[in-house]
């Protein structure tokens, strides 16, 4: 989230798409319901489904899922068709007025101007800003357009946040480029024009984008009637009526967006409409993931994925010949108009990386060994999540650990996971409770010669759950809160940390009698811990908080502060690049510091009443609890609404400051003009993103899921997201409507479980005693089709059983002219867990149904939106 | 200790002497409020009831809804009751509300009810069964407007929501009061919760165009210490059956006048009745075991 | 079980009455004592493992944190202090309890041998004895210095490491030091679907 839970009650104005707050967040949803109760906001909630959410909602709007850039993308038009635009930010902190080079083309063919029909990959170096200075009124022949631009989501509040992503290849930009040709840059001197009218800036590059999703285009693709649609639109963008720029309206998003084959795009389209209408950095506004999961904000914050290292520091890669190459391809450089100012907060990248070897490696990391950079694996592929079951299929990964992960039940293609799990080596699952990963050898249809022939041996480690040991997750709102230990882990159950670092410790000690490939990071791999076997988890916050090496002092001179060797530092502004200071992740810097570990406090105060509470536990980066929130102020400094001040600019201090911790250069006098949005070089906002950091396009547009019931209307010859790669294996099957593939289905949780845990829990089983399927009325009734009775849904990989749900709140829909019908399956039935065990379920699953593919940047494979056929089972 | 304030006996049913205290100690009338139009049917008040008062495992099966159950049991006394209404206009309202003893003020089970003690209402409008007295008659069964007492065929006595006058008692919120995620649920004076409802409605009437939105507080029974926001008040029916007038049973009104002058006389039939429910009913057994889970 | 209206009412002054389903077979007397079956239990603040509310628990065990007392979990409540959820708690969160003492917990280490079709108990030692063998013979087996290239990759692929969601950040430190000094590419997490 780019604000928080609380500060949901701040807004007038809700949009709830792509996530279901009342049964997945029930807790947060007190903040919208607050802003309902006290502001009279109005809150829209556009989903496949009437949810729980959609039933306090002002307005429901019906949609088919996977279509919401074709909304948000109208949402944009009719925003920018009716000038309900915050025209001063958008000038000032979005790029709408930069001016994009000669030769990019828009997708009016479903294409962006670079695609390789062969690779299927796009040459992004046409997507880049025009080198030069101030084309205000030079427009030749510029069209008269209305005054207004754009938008960008930023990097670290997206489900993936996959980083800077500031210059041409991401995790896999190495591919092809051979280290020999340098990636193109961004320039430093950006050509702009503040009237908007040149007819390649960006502002009338986007008008022109989304002319064409117009309100008839909303209903063809949607299935949403266009007066519907029109109703909505006219309600959110209501909020800038007349140019008023008090008001705010909040977005507010889950996995219902990320879970697409072109996920992150519309995470993006949000993020644009925010930034046109001057949402971003507001209390009460904002682009907000609601993270589904107790610690996966946590999770990406330290790079439990593939591409990238704890910060956000993207992986070496193979063109990476040493540190200072790697330093090179992930620092920005600045890249903005001339006179304009900007931060660049990632051109300290250098002093973050430094910082995080130092603490991987300790005394072993040198100046003279590369700050041992080369005992980092150096990636050029990917290995993401549907990436490892395929290889694992494929026979290329012979052991696999799971701590906590069911791999089995998440799918994609479950059967697939099932069955690259029969042809590994050796699985270690480390759970709470008997899992599908764990058993997967006992999933229904292995016959008892087959069972035989499974040799893959299984070790399953009886964890601690969490009330049985400490440490810190991340809530959504990027807040750090430590849990202390309740009791011990039950029967000869372990804490996972002393699990896993015995294991290592062990594989060390092989290395260390028997050698073997490569064993120096194995070696050198820095345990400075009381316990090594065991390492206490404050031991741990506090190394990845960092420490000063030596005596330093404050980078700051004004405040003539001084730390000694060894003492925790306070923030990240302290980080060096020669060695001297040590830090895990550079973002949560200032968590744990000398003062004590902020990760606990517990201040209930919250002086403002805007919900900030900046004494309770510790919000990444820095305790800001509302990101970018020098966008809350217009360019001189002053709040947009002065009813909700977050921060103003302090003209006898000389400096920012006021109720949150300015997310921002804080001696950064207004006229300076330094944009709002730090960790862009351009220092603002991107409704156009420029080169490589995203790959299907500077704009989002939209296209079908991979399977969809309709040609794409906006170019029937470009249906799917071009750059999406289908996987290969005998498994990988997708379905069309010729083949009778016509229904279109969604998969989600209920409120009264929670993924593949609360099965084991009689209080929830009771709630909700066994798996069912949604149907609409009028589809059951064509089918002869009665609530509880047996269904059998099939998709191309597989079929699902379950009883129906006959509901109306599920209507037939329109797409495209044609009658279409959704249905929906909750995903928390296995072949494990109370109601499987008594035989009361048909010990299928849902993810059995879903496909292998995955979004271009995020990877997050298509849960949702794919397609099946329904029959009386 | 407990608080005497929140816990002041009012009535006892078919007792013939004194309340002890009564008179001496400040009334406080506790409140419920369910605001319906908050309510996201996310059960759980379900849960934190279960969870505080150790109930039994409940065996559920899918009905085609997302109710847990048709309606309250002995070991279930807080439920959801969903209802999907189509508005004249086609589109669907997904009403949910609450279920549960309306603790109203005047009490059909307590009238009904011919044991000595085994229900008491508190001055703050708790109403309360004892399980210790319950003579297993099922007169309140049949007292209540809102089938909320359930019969327990094992222990042969009746249950139903206490509404935590054990946490009550000590000076907390009910358990569903405290675990409700957007606060649809409240806790306070009657008072108190009488003008949230009235200015909750009013503001769904202003600002929200719910024409008839209002507060449930029926006067037929003298009010409730239970009370509800809904949508539309003209229409409580539509929330799972909500009587809009409900009544207590005539034959238990009349009762009441017609023995008080003998209710001394009918609290020894409670004594015989509990004689008499010994004698052919027994000891209680302890409850079964719960089925055994294997790994 | 035997008592007269008497003591019941001195009961429900004293204590309430009627206490719960469990409370149906209880003197009033035992009813006093048992007025609020947490009054003793030792309180540890925690964070609720579901979803990304975080919403701060209170989990009440059994006993003070003497030595000879082995803490179980009686009952789990929102913390009211917590500024987000303010006491509440879904219907995950409420039934806490029963994810912290649940009869379907793991108890043991356990192995599941080629070709079988049960588990069969293995004592810690031997569990990471093995692990750690299979660790270091699938990485031998499978690590690459040098790509096609020759350039300098020092990377793993024939192995796979998995977390899920309610790993905390300092074990997920953790794996990022360890995995990735195996050279361990394969990195995933809950957090990706």
């Amino acid at each position: 989230m780019t604000n928080g839970w609380i500060d949901i009650k701040n807004t007038d104005m809700m949009l709830i798409m792509g996530g279901n707050p009342a049964e997945n967040h029930p807790c947060g949803f007190k903040w919208p319901i607050e802003a309902k109760l006290h502001r009279n906001a109005k809150m829209i909630v556009v989903d496949p489904r009437l949810t729980r959410t959609a039933a306090t909602a002002d307005l429901f709007l019906q949609i088919r899922a996977g279509t919401d850039i074709a909304f948000l993308g109208g949402l944009i038009n009719y925003a920018i068709q009716n000038s309900r635009l915050a025209h001063d930010y958008l000038l000032n902190y979005t790029n709408a007025a930069f001016i994009i080079k000669e030769g990019f083309k828009l997708p009016d063919d479903g294409l962006y101007s670079g695609f390789d029909p062969a690779t299927k990959v796009y040459d992004k170096s046409s997507w880049n800003y025009e080198e030069g200075g101030d084309m205000t009124g030079k427009a030749a022949a510029a069209t008269a357009l209305t005054g207004a631009a754009p938008a960008q989501h930023q990097p670290h509040t997206s489900d993936t946040a996959s980083g800077q992503g500031h210059q041409a290849g991401g995790p896999m930009g190495a591919k092809g480029t051979g280290g020999a040709v340098p990636p193109p840059m961004l320039p430093p001197k950006v050509a702009y024009d503040l009237s908007l009218q040149h007819p390649r800036c960006v502002f009338q590059l986007l008008k022109k984008q989304y002319e064409r999703y117009t309100p008839e285009m909303v209903e063809r693709i949607t299935g949403i009637p266009k007066d519907q649609f029109l109703k909505a639109a006219d309600l959110y963008t209501s909020v800038r009526k007349d140019g008023d720029m008090k008001k705010v309206s909040t977005i507010i998003y889950a996995v219902g967006w990320t879970q697409h084959s072109f996920g992150t795009q519309i995470i993006r389209t949000a993020a644009m409409l925010q930034l046109l209408l001057g949402n971003v950095g507001r209390a009460g506004g904002g682009v907000n993931a609601l993270r589904g999961h107790s610690n996966i904000q946590g999770a990406t914050d330290m790079a439990g994925v593939f591409d990238i290292l704890p910060g956000y520091l993207k992986m070496p890669n193979p063109t990476d010949t040493d540190f200072a190459a790697y330093l090179k391809r992930i620092t920005p450089t600045a890249a903005k108009p001339d006179p304009w100012d900007s931060f660049n907060y990632w051109s300290n990248t250098p002093k973050f990386a430094t910082s995080f070897l130092k603490a991987m490696y300790g005394p072993a990391a040198t100046k003279d060994n590369d700050w041992a950079f080369n005992y980092l694996p150096k990636i050029d592929r990917n290995y993401s999540w549907v990436n490892i079951w395929n290889d694992m299929y494929e026979g290329k990964i012979k052991g696999i650990f799971a701590f906590g992960m069911n791999g089995v039940m998440i799918g994609p293609d479950s059967q697939k996971n099932i069955d690259a799990l029969k042809k590994a080596d050796w699985l270690v699952v480390c759970e709470i409770y008997p899992d599908e990963t764990s058993e997967f050898w006992r999933a229904p249809g292995i016959t008892p010669e087959e069972l035989k022939k499974i040799n893959t041996t299984v070790y399953r480690l009886p964890g601690a759950g969490f009330a049985e040991k400490d440490g810190t997750f991340v809530n959504s709102a990027r807040w750090l809160q430590w849990k202390n230990v309740a009791l011990p882990p039950p029967g000869l159950a372990k804490v996972d940390q002393e699990i896993l670092a015995t294991i290592f410790l062990k594989v060390r000690e092989l290395y260390r009698k028997e050698g073997g490939k490569f064993p120096d990071p194995i070696l050198n791999a820095w345990f400075p811990y009381t316990d090594p076997k065991n390492p206490s988890l404050a031991e741990l916050a506090k190394e990845i908080n960092g420490k000063a090496l030596a005596d330093l002092t404050d980078p700051n001179p004004k405040t003539g502060l001084t730390l000694k060797a060894g003492q925790q530092l306070p923030g990240f502004a302290w980080l060096k690049d020669d060695g001297t200071t040590l830090a895990g992740n550079w973002l949560y810097c200032g968590s744990w510091t000398e003062a004590g570990a902020m990760i606990q406090r517990r201040g209930t105060d919250d002086p403002s009443g805007l919900g900030i509470y900046p004494n309770w536990a510790w919000s990444w980066p820095m305790n800001r609890r509302v990101m970018y929130n020098r966008a809350s102020c217009d360019p001189s400094g002053k709040p947009w609404d002065p009813e909700r001040r977050q921060i103003w600019w302090d003209e006898s201090k000389q400096s920012w400051g006021g109720n949150d911790i300015p997310d921002f250069k804080a001696d950064s006098a207004p006229k300076d003009h330094m944009g709002p949005f730090i960790m862009n070089p351009e220092g603002v906002g991107r409704l156009f993103v420029p080169l490589g950091a995203m790959a299907d396009g500077p704009f989002p547009e939209y296209y079908e899921p991979i399977e969809s019931p309709i040609a794409n209307p906006l170019h029937p010859n470009q249906t799917n997201n071009p750059v999406v790669k289908k996987y290969k294996t005998d498994m990988d099957k997708y379905g069309t409507p010729d083949q009778g593939y016509n229904v279109v289905c969604t998969t989600y949780r209920l409120t009264e479980h929670y993924h593949y845990w609360t099965k084991n829990n009689p209080m929830n089983v009771e709630l909700v005693p066994e798996p069912f399927i949604e149907v609409p009325f009028e589809l059951a009734d064509r089918m002869g089709l009665r609530g509880g009775e047996k269904v059998k849904v099939t998709s191309a990989r597989s079929h699902y059983i379950a009883k129906a749900m006959v509901t109306r709140r599920i209507k037939p829909m329109k797409i495209d002219g044609k009658e279409t019908f959704q249905i929906g399956i909750p995903i928390h039935w296995g072949f494990r867990g109370i109601a499987e065990d008594a035989d009361k379920t048909a010990k299928t699953l849902a993810n059995q149904l879903t496909p292998t593919v995955i979004d271009p940047n995020a990877f997050t494979p298509e849960f949702k939106g794919f397609l099946v056929k329904i029959e009386k089972a | 200790m407990s608080d005497r304030k929140t816990l002041q006996i009012k009535q006892i049913s078919a007792h013939p002497g004194p309340i002890p205290g009564l008179g001496v100690q400040r009334d406080l009338e506790v409140c419920k409020l369910v605001d319906t139009t908050t309510c996201i049917g996310c059960k759980a008040c379900e849960v934190a009831c279960v969870e505080w008062n150790d109930m039994p495992f409940a065996e559920t099966t899918f009905d085609n809804t997302y109710q847990t159950m048709p309606e309250t049991r002995w070991n279930f006394w807080n439920l959801i009751k969903f209802n999907e209404h189509q508005r004249e206009d086609g589109t669907i309202q997904w009403l949910m509300r609450k279920d549960q003893c309306m603790h109203c003020a005047d009490p059909g089970c307590l009238r009904a009810c011919p044991a000595d003690g085994a229900i008491v209402q508190y001055a703050n409008g708790i109403v309360d069964f004892n399980q210790e007295n319950c003579i297993g008659c099922e007169f309140c069964v049949s007292g209540c407007p809102y089938n909320i007492p359930k019969f327990n065929k094992e222990t042969k006595k009746v249950y139903k929501c206490t509404l935590c006058s054990d946490r009550v008692g000590q000076g907390l919120e009910p358990a569903c009061i405290k675990a409700c995620p957007t606060g649809c649920l409240k806790f306070g004076s009657k008072e108190d919760m009488k003008m949230i409802a009235e200015s909750r409605a009013a503001q769904l009437r202003e600002h929200f165009g719910y024409e008839n939105a209002g507060v449930y507080d029926p006067q037929s029974i003298g009010g409730t210490h239970v009370i509800y926001v809904l949508h539309d008040a003209t229409q409580p029916e539509l929330y799972g059956g909500l009587p809009k007038n409900p009544q207590i049973p005539w034959s238990y009104t009349v009762w009441k006048w017609l023995f008080k002058p003998v209710l001394g006389a009918f609290s020894m039939l409670g004594l015989v009745g509990v004689l008499l429910h010994y004698v052919t009913v027994g000891p209680r057994r302890p409850q079964p075991e719960p089925p055994k889970k294997e790994d | 079980m035997e008592f007269s209206r008497r003591t019941f009412i001195k009961g429900t002054l004293v204590g309430g009455v009627g206490l719960s389903a469990l409370g149906f077979d209880l003197a009033p007397v035992y009813a006093q004592t048992q007025s609020l079956k947490i009054s003793r239990a030792t309180e540890t603040r925690s964070t609720c493992p579901y979803c990304s509310v975080s919403c701060g628990v209170i989990i009440y065990t059994l006993g003070d944190k003497a030595k000879n007392a082995i803490p179980q979990v009686v009952h789990v409540e929102g913390d009211p202090d917590h500024p987000i959820n303010r006491g509440t708690l879904c219907p995950k969160g409420s039934s806490l309890q029963q994810d912290i003492l649940n009869d379907r917990r793991l108890l043991k280490p356990q192995v599941r041998r080629p070709g079988s079709d049960h588990w069969q108990d293995i004592s810690w030692e031997d569990a990471y004895n093995e692990i750690a063998q299979r660790v270091k013979k699938t990485r031998d087996d499978t690590f690459l210095e040098r790509d096609s290239q020759g350039r300098t990759v020092n990377r793993c692929e024939g192995m796979a490491f998995t977390g899920g969601c309610t790993d905390t950040n300092e074990f997920n430190y953790l794996v990022v030091k360890t995995m990735r000094s195996l050279g361990v590419c394969y990195l995933e997490n809950q957090a990706r679907v």
